[in-house]
């Protein structure tokens, strides 16, 4: 009974951890997400005027594509990072 | 071979594809209705979920809303994209470590509610049916156009091959005629956009193209059509004149509605493992991705395009005579488009000629009455025909055409099936096997479930058929719904073990209630006209617009929800066990059914 317990409350901390590192990740990840869409594309737009590119500058190049290729990036980085995250601390699936 | 015969070529074979993809893939049992199996590869599922994703809206109207509007419109590029990452990080996971065939029973269970669940039902199935008429009015418009027939006979014969598919083969039949739709629906898009894009600027690829290089005038393509514009009086293509303010909460409104609409949702149900959702999502905005990527060049290469045609000796020069309009192969377009009623021009000043300029601008006055100008005389252009219009507008070969046509009709097609499938597991595995009759068999709830489809097919037809006046503001009721009920509830489900039956509930109402509230008093009440106290020009809160309105909708869903579950008793243990094993990928192996 005892060695049950201690495993449990062991898996419980394990799941603790693992729970809290994926969030914090969420959380970075949505900071960039809000960075690039909302800050770059549209409110920073003015801050970033002098930069021009093909035409334009490149607030309007992050509001029509490259938010778009950051999102991507950004869903492509989850995966592989969680899949990474879920074998250390052994909650991948079988 | 003539036009007719040709597009009759594209859209009959395409269908016949359906068809036979739906014979192969017959679903037996209700995990095949529902969810596929869980059987389909990541990949696949991605290209399923585009398919489902891209309506006509995305195909037929997104890029004439960016080529008449410019970069204020970038909303929609980044607000139906943006809702992929909060899909892939926040639910698609957990929800399909879940393992169960619905949204509203994640929500029935967590919250351990059958008002809950009751909730999230009628949230889903408003929201669908208002999102499916706009496809079924979008089939009959794309068959009107291109097949010459009239508007009742299309929408008929495609709702005939949406029952065929959908009713027989379940999630199953329609996952895979979704991943053939959607291999339609993008050459159709693409291929036109490459041709244009090599036309204007020599470069292949349309995304590049539109920041490069104009061939004729060797400028920058957009420096050259912001000119452009500006001489005829219209505001620069890209520069920002709407209220900052509400463009964010558009966007985020259109980011949580995209993540919370159930028919998306539910397609993270159909792939084997948790990774797997993970990964999903990443392939479907890739699919949407090229579609997404193109648009823009599409939009600002028509309006270059159309201002050139009506121009053809420079914004300096002599406008387009009508003679030129009836007898030049070029302008062919517009006869085949105004016979629709969607295109129109009129010889206001008896010159011979149309000009097309903007008559609202102070700048032009002046120059209209110099030129003795009688105002703008391109009196009707649609913005839905632009996408549609582009192959003939840009003078590309026959085949193109019909395979536009296809396109058209697979966008459409696809999403309608998507949530017609959301609206009969709802009726049938929630309502059904939920609450009126849980000891019904599987043989029994499978039936149920393709009765349910067969009815919300014909719903759907006559709604298309006789379109509510209201169609158009429906589709933002849609996402308002999904923004400010449904993703909350999932979220909070996931994230917060806190949140117990009675937050979710009154999160639910609480959002539900002030989001129809203010669309009503923007809209008017249940969309009569003349019932609105406020307008969208001059809102109520400021300069928030009853279609940015889902966000603020879903700010108090979460709030009143963490009020009201502060106040009322915890959630019980058995619920946080529940919540601790959705939150890790371990043990998600089969579908589990009651």
């Amino acid at each position: 009974m005892a060695d049950h317990s201690t495993t449990s409350a062991q898996a419980s901390d394990a799941q603790a951890g693992y729970w809290k590192a994926n969030v914090r990740i969420i959380l970075i990840s949505l900071v960039i997400w809000a960075l690039v869409s909302f800050g770059f594309g549209i409110v920073l737009r003015p801050m970033l005027s002098g930069i021009a590119v093909g035409g334009t500058d490149l607030g309007f190049w992050f509001a029509q594509q490259g938010s778009i290729l950051v999102f991507l990036a950004l869903i492509f980085f989850y995966a592989w990072r969680m899949n990474k995250l879920d074998a250390e601390f052994g909650v991948d699936e079988e | 071979m003539d036009q007719f015969t040709i597009n009759l070529l594209f859209v009959g074979a395409s269908f016949a594809l359906y068809i036979g993809i739906a014979i192969w893939a017959r679903a037996g049992s209700t995990s095949e209705f529902y969810a596929a199996g869980r059987g389909v590869h990541p990949v696949m599922n991605g290209m399923a979920t585009a398919a489902d994703w891209m309506s006509a809206a995305s195909f037929i109207s997104m890029a004439g809303l960016i080529a008449f509007v410019g970069y204020d419109n970038s909303t929609f590029l980044m607000g139906w994209t943006g809702g992929y990452v909060l899909l892939a990080l926040l639910l698609a996971p957990y929800l399909r470590k879940f393992g169960k065939f619905t949204v509203s029973e994640f929500i029935g269970d967590r919250f351990y509610s059958s008002t809950a669940r009751l909730v999230a039902v009628i949230c889903l199935i408003v929201a669908s049916v208002t999102y499916v008429i706009g496809q079924m009015t979008g089939v009959g418009v794309a068959f009107g156009r291109f097949l010459e027939v009239s508007n009742t006979t299309g929408l008929l014969i495609g709702a005939c091959v949406v029952f065929a598919y959908a009713v027989f083969g379940g999630m199953k039949g329609v996952t895979y005629t979704q991943v053939a739709q959607y291999v339609v629906l993008i050459m159709a898009y693409t291929i036109p956009a490459v041709f244009i894009s090599l036309q204007l600027t020599g470069n292949p690829i349309p995304g590049l193209g539109l920041f490069g290089e104009h061939t004729a005038s060797g400028e920058p393509l957009l420096a050259k059509l912001d000119a452009i514009l500006k001489e005829l009086g219209f505001s620069e293509y890209t520069t920002h004149n709407g209220d900052t303010f509400n463009m964010v909460l558009f966007t985020l409104s259109l980011m949580i509605g995209t993540a919370g609409l159930p028919h998306v949702i539910m397609r993270f149900f159909t792939v084997p493992k948790v990774s797997d959702a993970r990964w999903s999502a990443g392939w479907a905005l890739v699919f949407i991705a090229l579609l997404y990527l193109t648009a823009p060049a599409v939009g600002a290469m028509a309006r270059l395009n159309i201002t050139d045609m009506f121009w053809p000796n420079g914004t300096d020069g002599e406008a387009v005579t009508i003679e030129q309009i009836e007898t030049d192969p070029r302008y062919d377009w517009m006869a085949n488009w105004q016979k629709t009623g969607l295109l129109g021009w009129e010889d206001k000043n008896g010159d011979g000629k149309i000009q097309y300029y903007n008559d609202k601008s102070d700048a032009m006055a002046a120059k209209a009455a110099e030129k003795g100008w009688a105002g703008n005389e391109l009196t009707n252009f649609n913005r839905d025909i632009l996408v549609l219009a582009n192959p003939e507008i840009a003078n590309l070969p026959g085949w193109v055409i019909g395979l536009v046509a296809a396109g058209g009709l697979a966008a459409a097609l696809s999403t309608a099936a998507g949530l017609l499938l959301a609206i009969s597991s709802a009726v049938s595995h929630d309502l059904i096997k939920g609450s009126i009759n849980p000891n019904i068999s599987e043989k029994g709830e499978l039936l149920s479930a393709r009765i349910a489809m067969a009815v919300a097919i014909g719903v759907a037809t006559y709604l298309g058929l006789n379109p509510p006046g209201f169609a158009a503001q429906t589709v933002a009721l849609a996402f308002g719904l999904a923004a400010a009920s449904i993703f909350p509830a999932l979220m909070m489900g996931i994230f917060s073990k806190k949140i117990n039956n009675s937050g979710a509930v009154a999160g639910m109402l609480a959002g539900l209630v002030v989001t129809l509230l203010y669309i009503f008093l923007h809209k008017g009440w249940f969309f009569i006209p003349g019932t609105n106290s406020f307008t969208d020009a001059d809102p109520l809160l400021g300069t928030v617009k009853s279609t940015s309105f889902g966000a603020i909708g879903a700010a108090v869903n979460f709030g009143v929800a963490y009020l009201v579950a502060g106040m009322t008793k915890e959630t019980p243990q058995e619920i946080k066990d529940l919540v601790e094993s959705v939150r890790i990928p371990r043990g998600a192996g089969a579908a589990q059914d009651h």
